[in-house]
């Protein structure tokens, strides 16, 4: 299979590998795929608590060349975005950027299903920690 | 010495032509172009003669009668041959066929579409070794069993069935055998008599002869194995096989078919050494690295071997001046992992982490040096990037974790 030069160059030269804390409160991961689907994608983004922006972003992932690329171009999008704009950010950007070939959208879809679920990892936490902070301080009144 | 780039690791997918094999075949394109059915003039005389010149080195080869050896067009159509031509032909005697689930697609499909057509097929499984179990054959076995047919050598991880010993069930049972000796036949010892074979399935190209020839071996006595043509027209090859005969591509196919018998003992023995060298230093340089299939049972150029958390097309991609093979779903035209490796029960993620090498006769140690150096070099890069490497490091069991697969 051909692959585009900016497929190429991500696999090359992939942004933003590596892993953040993932019990960090302001971190959420995403973990999505399945080995035995040949796939497995695991995003995660850093908020800042202050301005609700994306600070960072990481990624790790078991896949071919375009599931790769589609990863490392998703944490070099999120990184400045607030989370609202993390979640509008779709797969056929991803497709139109790489310029992937029709076999290779799922890996599209694939890094999409990881923005969202890292940001509702981080929402769910978030909740859970405003939940936590809301008990603290009725037990301390 | 300077070793030249792509390098070529793939020899189960095909193999040049030896260029000896050329220089036999040049004359028959030009001055010797005759019709090897044309009985009534000299260049119909010089065809002829090419093609059973090579018809008995072909013969030779495999310890066959040249009046056994039925040309084709390639091992694809020899399969076809073999399994619809015993099943019309011996659709009285029974409609039961016996084959195995990692045989190559022209034999897989071949008998799907005879189950359309009222067969009833066994497709045994394989072991963790990739071999049939003898016992589960025997079990198989019915009153209706017309053809057996188990290939000799699979063209993914090399592995050799037990030939004889099925040959001598079938026999015993009076059952036709069929091997596909594609991938061994010029690579190891292989004789039809001793292993009791009744038809095996061959190709130019797969032992350094052209493409589009093949052949199958059709015992003639003892039994004398009959089969309904699957192409009709002018009767050539004793009837089991019309069209104008290959005379180019049969004169190469036997000069190879030469120069196999003359070289395999040695070049069989030099590409075991090169195998096991770099098998040796993959596993030296890298952990958990799996070997599919049976090392013991085994041709000695393949080497088919799982890089585990790390996806076959994204390996291929970055040793991309290396030709090899991947059992990745994403290098495969159906998107699906390895259905070989899939048998072998290892899960389907060390199929799409597989690597298929194929040596041959103009491997060197230089290449495998550089092929073992680079995938070390790639493998640990993609581990670093690998969710799934850093999972296991993290002592997470992989197999039991519940995976996001919805809408995939």
């Amino acid at each position: 299979m051909a692959y585009s030069d900016k497929v190429i160059d991500h696999y090359e030269n992939p942004r933003n590998v590596g892993s953040l804390p993932k019990d960090d409160v302001n971190v959420g991961t995403g973990l999505v795929g399945a080995p035995e689907c040949g796939d497995v994608m695991k995003l995660q983004v850093k908020v800042n608590p202050a301005t609700g922006v994306i600070d960072d972003a990481k990624f790790k992932t078991f896949g071919c060349g375009s599931a790769i690329a589609s990863s490392s171009l998703a944490t070099e999008w999120l990184k400045g975005k607030t989370v609202d704009e993390a979640l509008a950010i779709k797969n056929t950007d991803i497709v139109n950027e790489l310029s992937l070939p029709p076999v290779k959208i799922h890996c599209s879809v694939l890094a999409e299903d990881a923005i969202k679920a890292a940001i509702a990892d981080y929402k769910k936490k978030q909740a859970s920690e405003g939940k936590l902070s809301a008990v603290s301080s009725q037990t301390s009144v | 010495m300077a070793i030249k780039l792509p390098i070529y690791m793939d020899y189960h997918a095909t193999t040049p032509c030896d260029p000896r094999v050329v220089e036999a075949m040049l004359p028959y394109f030009t001055e010797k172009f005759g019709n090897a059915a044309s009985r009534n003039h000299p260049f119909g005389w010089e065809a002829e003669e090419a093609v059973e010149k090579g018809r008995k080195q072909v013969a030779d080869l495999i310890g066959a009668s040249p009046k056994e050896i039925v040309f084709t067009s390639g091992a694809t159509e020899s399969d076809n041959l073999a399994i619809k031509g015993v099943a019309e032909m011996y659709r009285e005697k029974g409609n039961h066929i016996i084959t195995c689930v990692t045989e190559h697609k022209a034999i897989i499909d071949t008998c799907k579409r005879l189950e359309k057509n009222g067969y009833r097929v066994t497709y045994l499984p394989v072991q963790k070794d990739g071999r049939i179990s003898l016992d589960e054959l025997k079990a198989a076995i019915s009153d209706k069993t017309i053809l057996i047919s188990i290939m000799a050598a699979n063209n993914e991880i090399g592995v050799i069935q037990p030939i004889a010993e099925i040959g001598a069930i079938a026999k015993e049972k009076g059952i036709l055998f069929h091997t596909d000796a594609v991938q061994i036949v010029g690579k190891v010892p292989f004789n039809v008599n001793d292993l009791k074979v009744d038809m095996a399935s061959l190709s130019g190209h797969k032992m350094y002869g052209p493409k589009g020839v093949g052949a199958l071996y059709v015992r003639r006595r003892n039994p004398r194995v009959l089969l309904a043509p699957i192409i009709d027209g002018g009767g050539h090859e004793r009837g089991m096989r019309s069209g104008t005969l290959n005379v180019t591509g049969i004169v190469g196919f036997g000069k190879a078919a030469e120069l196999c018998k003359q070289e395999m003992a040695a070049e069989s023995e030099r590409l075991r050494g090169l195998r096991d060298y770099l098998n040796d230093k993959l596993h030296k340089n890298l952990d958990e690295i799996y070997i599919n299939g049976s090392m013991e049972h085994r041709l000695p150029h393949n080497l088919n071997i799982s890089f585990a958390y790390v996806e076959g097309e994204s390996l291929l991609m970055g040793i991309n001046d290396v030709a090899v093979s991947s059992g990745s779903a994403c290098t495969s035209a159906s998107l699906e992992p390895s259905y070989v490796l899939k048998a072998l029960g290892a899960g389907d993620d060390l199929a799409h982490s597989s690597i298929r090498f194929g040596l041959g006769r103009w491997s060197t140690k230089e290449e495998v040096d550089y092929v073992a150096d680079k995938l070390t070099s790639v493998v640990t890069k993609l581990r670093d990037m690998s969710p799934l490497y850093e999972l296991a490091k993290e002592g997470v069991d992989l197999s039991t974790m519940v995976w996001q697969t919805e809408g995939h």
